[in-house]
């Protein structure tokens, strides 16, 4: 068997797959179908300083090969999050990553000061939401406040630094290169496109709150475009996710340049989803004759 | 591992009402450990989301599962179109279930068209203390009917358009019932409407009350916080996550009013 580990600005994944935050909740669930100690990581639903609703329903809508969701980080807040959750997460031999979000750049730190001394293992920023201070717009599409955020909490933090790139911007690369240029230490991507449903017979949006994120197949090859822009533009570690899958999409994510991939709104389709990834990419890496999979990322010859 | 995904081979599969399909599968493991009110998440060929279905039976000795599911959309059409002898991916059994207190006690079940097969259970439990009241839209869509009489419960049937049974909605049948008979407990599953009426029904005549709520869902195992339903209680509101804390809740916990 090939070796299937990776390290990601210093942290050892048994294996590339990484449960995507908000699809994983904090990892008990899906540990009542298998051990999640066989994922490399799980990313934690994205949490906030205090606790959080979310928004009314409906919050799901089906479409072509996806899904629109519209939760609105509905999470317990880190205080919780630090006494309840991930004592029990750490129980797991798996990555603990934290996705942490906020309103404010003072919001995003003070997270990571919470996280300081938890057993977190890496932070992931999540920077697709509302900028208070900006009038609302997203700290994820401006280079300056992606730059801006990154580089306060890389000040006030001791994990490494993930910082997630929402695909909803003009040009992914020139955002990639203000959060590396910040201090990030790996980026992944993508989080959810925007999107819209509408119920035809009332005329009203099906989701309460009009609009939601797009996940699922149907993205994939957007996210997979975007990846290896990304992958061109930065030096540091790319983390790949959007629609993956299959262990097939997660290859062609790894060979666009990804070093590990995470996996979402699949499980709900197959909640063995993560392991026949796993199980299929080590089979593949295998049959390429590489005796590490590291060595499959980035091996795209383009024409 | 409280979750089993598995490959149900179906044994029978009957159309009881136009449009309302009674299936029964081979999933052993599931069939073992289910309790009422429980529900499946089944795969649909083609679509990105499973489809949540009521466990309307469940025997662990010949480890059989029925389901009692109606067309709605694309994915139960495409799940009605399977025959005999056709797997179902399914996964199971998920959800906390109603309680079943004491079948010396009296129950009064109250269903609401696709709503009714959870209750099945229900009613096998409390058999000649049950009395299920059932409202359709007429009388060719009433179902189970039969199966609630066979294990021992009294039915009474409720019509929108009178063309079987009371001329009526269940709401009306269970006031003039409680006014009149004696009751210990209430179970209902059917469409909010009616579920908060029922709901207002029991707290005023001090009868404890168990619903079934139905959200749309994302994984249905607790994980994407897609299920929620508002809930109450002393420590104030929540928005609680259906497919692992109900679908059955207490009827005083869900916040009706938001
Ligand atoms: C816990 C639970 C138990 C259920 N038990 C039964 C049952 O025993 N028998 C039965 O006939 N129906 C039951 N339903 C309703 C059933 O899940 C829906 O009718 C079905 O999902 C519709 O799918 P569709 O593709 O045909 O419809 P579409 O409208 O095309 O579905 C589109 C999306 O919306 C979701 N959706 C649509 N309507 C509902 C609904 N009412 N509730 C939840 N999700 C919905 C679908 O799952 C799908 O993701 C239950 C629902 C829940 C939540
Ligand atoms: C229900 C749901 C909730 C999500 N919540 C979060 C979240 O809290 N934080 C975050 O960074 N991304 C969140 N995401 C985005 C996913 O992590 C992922 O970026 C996206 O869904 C694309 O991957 P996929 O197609 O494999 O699901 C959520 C996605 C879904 C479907
Ligand atoms: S459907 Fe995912 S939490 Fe209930």
């Amino acid at each position: 068997m090939p070796d299937m580990s990776v390290k990601i600005c210093g942290i050892s994944f048994k294996n590339p797959v990484i449960a995507a935050s908000g699809t994983f909740g904090f990892g008990m669930e899906y540990s009542e179908f298998y051990p999640i100690s066989r994922l490399g990581g799980i990313s934690c639903k994205g949490t906030t300083l205090v606790e959080r609703m979310g928004n009314p329903t409906p919050r799901i809508v089906e479409t072509s090969c996806g899904i629109l969701n519209s939760v609105g980080l509905q999470n317990p807040g880190v205080g919780r999050f630090l006494s309840s959750y991930l004592p029990r997460l750490k129980k797991q031999d798996i990555v603990v990553i934290a996705n942490i979000a906020g309103n404010s750049v003072e919001d995003y730190c003070e997270m990571a000061e919470r996280l300081k001394d938890s057993q977190v293992d890496m932070i992931e920023l999540n920077i697709s939401c509302p900028n208070v201070k900006q009038g609302g717009v997203n700290f994820g599409v401006l280079p300056e406040s992606v730059a801006e955020v990154t580089a306060q909490v890389k000040k006030r933090s001791d994990k490494p630094l993930m910082v997630k790139l929402t695909p909803n911007v003009t040009s992914i690369g020139d955002i990639a290169k203000a959060a590396e240029g910040a201090g990030a230490d790996a980026l992944s991507l993508i989080n959810t496109l925007t999107g819209m449903r509408i119920d035809i017979k009332s005329r009203r949006p099906v989701l309460r709150n009009n609009t939601g994120g797009l996940s699922g197949r149907a993205i994939f090859p957007v996210a997979l475009r975007m990846v290896r822009e990304v992958y061109k533009c930065v030096k540091i570690p790319v983390v790949g996710m959007g629609g993956i899958s299959s262990w097939e999409d997660a290859a062609e994510m790894m060979i666009a340049g990804a070093n590990a991939v995470q996996v979402g709104t699949a499980n709900f389709h197959d909640p063995f989803a993560c392991v026949k990834i796993i199980e299929g990419l080590g089979s593949y890496t295998d049959s390429l004759g590489l005796k590490s999979i590291t060595e499959l990322t980035g091996t795209l010859s383009e024409w | 591992m409280r979750y089993t995904q598995e490959l149900g081979k179906i044994l029978n599969k009957t159309e009881i009402a136009k449009g309302t399909f009674d299936v029964t599968l081979h999933s052993p493991e599931i069939a073992n450990i289910a309790v009422a009110g429980q529900f499946v998440n089944i795969l649909c060929d083609g679509f990105t989301l499973r489809r949540p279905i009521s466990l309307c039976g469940f025997d662990s000795k010949k480890g059989i599962l029925r389901i009692v599911f109606e067309i709605r959309g694309k994915g139960t059409e495409w799940l009605s179109r399977l025959q005999v002898g056709d797997n179902m991916d399914i996964i199971g059994p998920l959800g906390h279930g109603f309680s079943l207190i004491d079948s010396s006690k009296k129950a009064v079940i109250v269903g609401g068209g696709v709503g009714t097969p959870p209750l099945l259970p229900v009613a096998q439990f409390y058999r000649e203390n049950a009395t299920v009241i059932t409202g359709f839209r007429n009388a060719s869509a009433a179902i189970l009917q039969g199966d609630f009489e066979k294990a021992g419960a009294k039915t009474i049937l409720c019509t929108d358009d009178g063309s079987a049974g009371i001329h009526g909605f269940t709401t009306q049948a269970l006031e003039q019932y409680l006014n009149e008979n004696e009751c210990d407990i209430i179970y209902t599953c059917g469409p909010k409407v009616m579920m908060r009426s029922v709901a207002r029904l029991a707290e005023n005549h001090g009868i404890t009350c168990q619903v079934s709520m139905e959200e749309r869902m994302g994984c249905g195992v607790g994980a994407c916080l897609c299920c929620v339903c508002p809930t109450k209680d002393g420590k104030g509101k929540h928005l609680t996550r259906v497919c692992v804390n109900g679908p059955v809740f207490s009827s005083t916990e869900v916040d009706w009013d938001a």
